[in-house]
């Protein structure tokens, strides 16, 4: 598999810098927003990004947000969300809203590099079968 | 404190007072007012009623009166027209006359005389040996003499029984004479002896000068009234008959009502005691009395007892609003420290998070970095390691303080009981260490889900456990908290908190779910917690109780209920098809 290619979105850039640089030590491709709509307007440049960790609580539009309009206009790109106590709830509103998955801050670096393959797999998954239906259509309409 | 209770119940007084006054004040002004209006019409009218009768009454009897007076005169006057001079002073017809008027009149006529204008009878019938009697002194003969009828006041004349003469005059040859008459007194007196009215109402004829004409059945005075009566203008008699009222001469308040006889010659009078002619009336005013004092007393006491009643429960409602403002601000406080704990851990959590990250990078960059000393990198490793333990407390510190302190809400939720105890405890354990208490569990396994607000359930816990902590703050003790199916209460699950503490004194036992109630020295307790607990768990249509032996503990039971078994068992077979 060649190297994932990450966003992470969260209003702590010290979080943001160390945790990008963890992940990049583990072979990512890793870009970082500190807002939601730096994340979106990050996600329309890069359309080939493959996991978007998602911190619940930001100031101006937040995890639940961002989340719903990152499902809408990429639907394939995965998300986890990333929550701090007291957001379980909207954690898991989260999970309602089409993300794949959440963790607890602070995090183990192993279980969340464990979640991230899990979903880029899922959204390889996702990726072929769409793949194949759109060549089957081709196939079909031209008489193949 | 106390000064404040004292201000209050003074203006519970004063609330009391002016409810009752407000209330005898309505409802007494219209019922003075329409008993005071209703007597006086109807007094006015009873007088002139009772005025308009005795008016007729006397007039009627005037009539009676006169009209036996003219008739008898007509007799007379029909005898002397009827039959000569000569004829009359034959005493054996006149008296056959006498005894023909007797049968046709009755007992009426006591005798008949003829007399000459000298004041001799010459002729005379009747019971007395009056013949040649000589009357030219008689103060009638000489009024007689020159009238040409005339009727005499009642005199005792020479037969010394009183009567009164009616004397006609006629003339024989140019000379006048008499044919005069007696009337028998007793039956003129009947007339007037038979009006009589009430108790005190009698009639009397007087003359001019007040003489009575009558025997009045009584010995009266008339006094001044009499004056009044004859001095009035006399032209209202003989036709009219005079209402009069004053007081008799033994100040009794009378009535006189009077009218002019023969001619404004005599008077009938009649009397009575106004008391006697109002009896009706006073009656009546009494009645009026009797019920306006009864209905006084019911309204005062209705006014008392039912201000007194509103008093209460105002004063209730007041004591209730105090309890629930009270439990506001309590819950306010809760909630307010709620959110302050949840921001605080909030913020640690962010820090916390890149403290980790970091201790988790270094250990990233230690992998590659081979150091001569072995020992150090290990040191280093071991270091870092704890960073990331110490992390993961801190994460669990906030993680529970968070899901606690979550705002105090009471949307319903089916909750385990079992596990909300259990976090409960958690949360205490720090608090009974200091304290030296050791809580113990004894949770039955599987009991149903309830449905209840869980910070509610969290709230009312923590003041029993803390009010059992706080007991044995000194010496130490032991908790023991055990849930179970409710024996006792169908669908309930019942919950035991039991120390053994100091216990309560059984005089405090029936008050300390009381509002205010507390034995802790003041500034400590507000007495409110085991009364919202009371609250809390009334809301949830549970039970609480309390149980306590001084020296060896208390112990507190509640009773929750759960939803019947269908809706668990629709729960299973859901867990056992997934």
């Amino acid at each position: 598999m060649s190297n994932l290619f990450i966003l992470l979105v969260d209003d702590e850039t010290s979080f943001i810098e160390t945790m990008a640089k963890r992940l990049k030590k583990r072979e990512f491709n890793v870009i970082s927003a500190t807002s939601g709509e730096d994340a979106l307007n990050l996600m329309q440049k890069n359309r080939n990004l493959d996991v978007v960790l998602l911190d619940v609580k930001m100031p101006g539009m937040d995890g639940i947000e961002t989340l719903k309009k990152m499902k809408s206009e990429f639907p394939l790109t995965e998300v986890i969300m990333l929550t701090g106590h007291g957001t379980i709830e909207s954690a898991i509103e989260g999970m309602k809203g089409g993300a794949f998955d959440y963790l607890m801050k602070p995090c183990d670096i192993d279980q969340l590099v464990a979640k991230v393959d899990e979903a880029a797999k899922k959204k390889q998954e996702h990726a072929d079968r769409m793949e194949k239906a759109r060549l089957e259509k081709v196939m079909t309409t031209h008489g193949v | 404190m106390k000064h404040d209770k004292e201000q209050r119940e003074s203006y519970y007084r004063q609330l009391s007072r002016n409810m009752v006054a407000t209330v005898i004040l309505v409802s007494m002004t219209p019922m003075i007012l329409v008993i005071v209006i209703l007597l006086f019409q109807f007094k006015a009218s009873y007088y002139e009623k009772t005025y308009a009768h005795l008016e007729e009454l006397v007039q009627k009897h005037r009539q009676r009166i006169d009209g036996y007076l003219e008739e008898r005169l007509a007799n007379i006057q029909l005898l002397s027209a009827s039959f000569d001079h000569e004829v009359l002073m034959d005493k054996s017809f006149l008296d056959s006359l006498l005894q023909r008027l007797k049968t046709a009149y009755g007992d009426v006529f006591v005798d008949l005389g003829v007399i000459d204008r000298t004041g001799h009878q010459q002729a005379y019938a009747g019971p007395y040996q009056l013949d040649n009697a000589m009357y030219d002194e008689a103060n009638w003969f000489k009024s007689a003499i020159n009238h040409p009828y005339y009727i005499s006041d009642v005199f005792m004349g020479l037969r010394g029984s009183p009567h009164f003469i009616v004397a006609v005059r006629r003339f024989h040859n140019g000379k006048p004479w008499i044919l005069r008459t007696t009337i028998d007194f007793k039956a003129f007196n009947n007339l007037v002896e038979n009006l009589r009215i009430g108790e005190t109402g009698f009639a009397f004829i007087v003359n001019k000068h007040g003489e009575f004409q009558t025997r009045p059945s009584s010995e009266i005075k008339i006094g001044t009234a009499l004056d009044r009566i004859l001095s009035h203008e006399t032209n209202r008699f003989p036709e009219g008959v005079r209402v009069l009222a004053q007081k008799d001469p033994s100040g009794i308040p009378s009535i006189y009502v009077a009218a002019a006889l023969k001619n404004g010659e005599w008077y009938l009078i009649f009397k009575q005691k106004q008391w006697d002619a109002f009896s009706d009336l006073t009656r009546t005013v009494h009645s009026a009395i009797a019920i306006f004092v009864v209905g006084s007393l019911a309204i005062i006491a209705m006014a008392t007892v039912l201000s007194r009643r509103m008093v209460r429960r105002i004063r209730q409602a007041d004591r209730q609003n105090e309890t629930l403002n009270q439990q506001m601000i309590e819950t306010g406080k809760l909630a307010s420290v709620g959110e302050l704990a949840a921001g605080i851990a909030h913020e640690i959590n962010n820090p916390v998070a890149i403290m980790v990250e970091e201790a988790g990078w270094v250990g990233d960059l230690m992998e590659e970095i081979t150091l001569a000393q072995n020992n150090d990198i290990d040191e280093i490793r071991r270091a870092l390691k704890q960073i990331s333990v110490q992390g993961q407390r801190c994460r669990e510190i906030t993680h529970k303080l968070l899901s606690f302190a979550r705002k105090t809400d009471t949307t319903l939720k089916d909750v385990q009981i079992n596990d909300l105890i259990r976090e409960i405890i958690e949360l205490s354990g720090q608090m009974a260490k200091y304290n030296k208490v050791t809580i113990t569990t004894d949770l039955m396994a599987e009991l149903p889900y309830v449905t209840i607000s869980p910070s509610e359930m969290q709230q009312v816990m923590l003041n029993l456990i803390n009010n059992a902590m706080d007991v044995m703050e000194k010496t130490g003790g032991n908790l023991h908290i055990a849930t179970k199916m409710s024996k006792l209460e169908k669908d309930h699950i019942v919950i035991t908190v039991e120390d053994d503490g100091p216990g309560i004194p059984e005089a405090n036992l029936p008050l300390i779910f009381n509002p205010f109630f507390t034995t802790k020295p003041v500034g400590k307790g507000t007495g409110l917690g085991l009364s919202i607990c009371y609250g809390i768990i009334e809301k949830m249509g549970g039970k609480i109780d309390v149980q306590s032996t001084v020296g060896k503990g208390t112990r507190f039971r509640i009773w929750v209920p759960y939803q019947k078994a269908e809706i668990n068992e629709q729960a299973d077979t859901k867990n056992k098809n997934l």
